[in-house]
């Protein structure tokens, strides 16, 4: 499971569009499943999901018919397609919604059934344009658990998202990138390692803190009100910071990758 | 994108056959709504101008009002069911819908939706006539003779138009500036294409002006020869300017339609 990571505007839709062979190519060459995108973008499609960013269910159609409907486009026999219907419906756990024209579907279900008929052509490699925006917990973990049963049956994924936690839970390697340009690969663990170091202590702003963190000559950074600092040591540094500066508000915890993330692209708002 | 461009032979798939079905699937869900308009219509229409307002009008040509405009009738039918499924209705399922952007994730192409969707709107004119020739003929207001011939050409009609719609709303900016061509282009097409009246009535300038550029002449002089029994050498003429403009029109569609979406 390979994830993007970027603010709006990075460009990672437009990324996931050239990878569906929907946008052109401006320059260089891109390889699907070993296939030029240019020209067998049938053969790429035939054998790719896509899940993307906004829902699209056919709204003429009912839950059961929109899988049908699109298992046509695939060119799947009726009977095999019926089969393959019955059995994501179970998947996805919308059995008793078959009949419900989409549009009274919750989020949740929505996000659900795309998934749903995203699969249809039992595809080898699945994009997912932030699947989970817009859902509550429950339905952000039903979904995470489907996505890991169809890596573990060896489908390939291919994810974007703006919630760090998720793409940290799931994706085995991601870059981040913004206006258009990777600025880095990894593992999310290597990735955190790389740029944070294992630990965060953060701390509220005052200048006695300041003087001490200089002193020890730490990496640190002031974010308004707070400060983060990148120990090498967090356990060392969170004891002298307390018994010598005297602070009492500090916290030390695991750094993740929204860390990485901010530290990369900044903090100003995107649009 | 250059002028030529607009013109190059899309390539089109069979594929778009699925886009066809899929349409038809929805337009059988509601089949008798659906229906309904081409059974009623022109029994509306015959009733109050045909023999209403008709016995007030001389004959035309020799020819009693309600049958001169009951062919009319069915060339509007053909203008109206393409134009309107090509440029509101698939407007709809582009951008409000999204259905296209679904159906590309998929082996069919952005050529071959745009074939499909001009393929359905062409065949709903064709159903339209379909429904309307044995209500037309129950009021004895049609020769058999060649009536049948009408359901082909109906489809080609179809065609014309459905690209015609297709075009607006490959650069429509909204659904409601739709609005412009239906006022500017197809409601006078209603009123001035020898539907009501004979074009003979209209000023000179005016007649070539409707021959060379309202399409729904050259489909109202077709129907009405068909439904008349008469196949003269003027047919030849109007099916040779429908099938040059609709050919011209379909690659011009889909290639704005491709323009459109391909972003």
């Amino acid at each position: 499971m390979f994830g993007f990571l970027g603010p709006n505007g990075a460009g990672k839709t437009t990324t996931m569009r050239m990878i569906q062979c929907v946008s052109p190519v401006s320059g260089g060459s891109l390889d699907v499943l070993g296939m030029d995108v240019a020209s067998r973008q049938r053969e790429i499609k035939s054998q790719m999901g896509v899940v993307p960013q906004e829902n699209n269910l056919d709204g003429d159609f009912t839950v059961y018919e929109n899988l049908l409907v699109y298992s046509r486009y695939f060119d799947i026999p009726k009977d095999e397609a019926e089969r393959r219907v019955e059995e994501l419906l179970d998947f996805v756990h919308l059995q008793e919604k078959k009949d419900v024209m989409t549009e009274s579907l919750s989020g949740g279900m929505k996000r659900r059934l795309v998934l749903a008929r995203a699969l249809i052509n039992r595809p080898r490699l699945l994009i997912l344009d932030e699947p989970t925006v817009g859902l509550d917990p429950q339905a952000r973990h039903l979904i995470w658990e489907k996505l890991r049963s169809l890596k573990k049956q060896g489908v390939t994924i291919v994810l974007t998202s703006h919630y760090l936690d998720e793409v940290e839970k799931l994706c085995d390697r991601l870059v981040v990138m913004d206006n258009g340009k990777i600025l880095v690969e990894g593992s999310p663990a290597g990735v955190i390692e790389e740029f944070i170091g294992s630990n965060i202590i953060e701390a509220e702003n005052n200048p006695q803190l300041l003087e001490c963190l200089r002193e020890r000559d730490a990496n640190y950074e002031i974010i308004g009100d707070m400060v983060h600092i990148y120990p090498d040591n967090a356990m060392e540094l969170s004891e002298y910071l307390l018994m010598e500066c005297s602070l009492t508000k500090i916290s030390a915890r695991p750094a993740t990758l929204e860390d990485v993330f901010l530290k990369l692209t900044g903090r100003s708002l995107r649009e | 994108m250059k002028l030529v461009d607009h013109f190059r032979i899309p390539s089109v798939s069979s594929r778009s056959y699925k886009v066809w079905q899929r349409n038809k699937d929805v337009f059988m869900k509601d089949i008798k709504l659906n229906f309904l308009p081409p059974f009623l219509e022109p029994i509306l229409y015959l009733i109050a101008l045909g023999f209403g307002l008709g016995k007030f009008v001389e004959s035309i040509d020799g020819v009693p009002y309600a049958k001169f405009i009951a062919p009319a009738l069915i060339a509007v039918s053909v203008m109206y069911a393409s134009f309107f499924e090509c440029s509101y209705s698939s407007y709809v399922r582009m951008y409000y819908q999204k259905t296209f952007d679904a159906i590309i994730a998929t082996p069919l192409t952005i050529e071959d939706v745009i074939a499909g969707e001009l393929m359905w709107g062409a065949t709903r004119s064709m159903i339209n006539a379909t429904v309307m020739i044995p209500v037309i003929a129950l009021f004895g207001l049609i020769d058999m003779k060649y009536s049948l011939l009408i359901i082909p050409f109906a489809f080609l009609g179809g065609l014309l138009f459905a690209a015609i719609g297709m075009c607006f709303t490959a650069v429509t900016p909204n659904i409601m500036s739709i609005n412009y061509p239906v006022l500017l282009f197809i409601t006078p097409m209603f009123l001035f294409s020898g539907t009501f009246f004979p074009l003979s009535a209209l000023p000179v300038p005016i007649q070539y002006f409707a021959i060379a550029f309202l399409p729904l002449t050259h489909i109202v002089n077709v129907i009405r020869l068909l439904s008349f029994g008469v196949l003269s050498t003027s047919i030849l003429f109007d099916v040779a300017w429908v099938l040059v403009v609709t050919a011209i029109l379909l690659v011009l569609s889909i290639n704005l339609m491709k323009k459109r979406l391909v972003v």
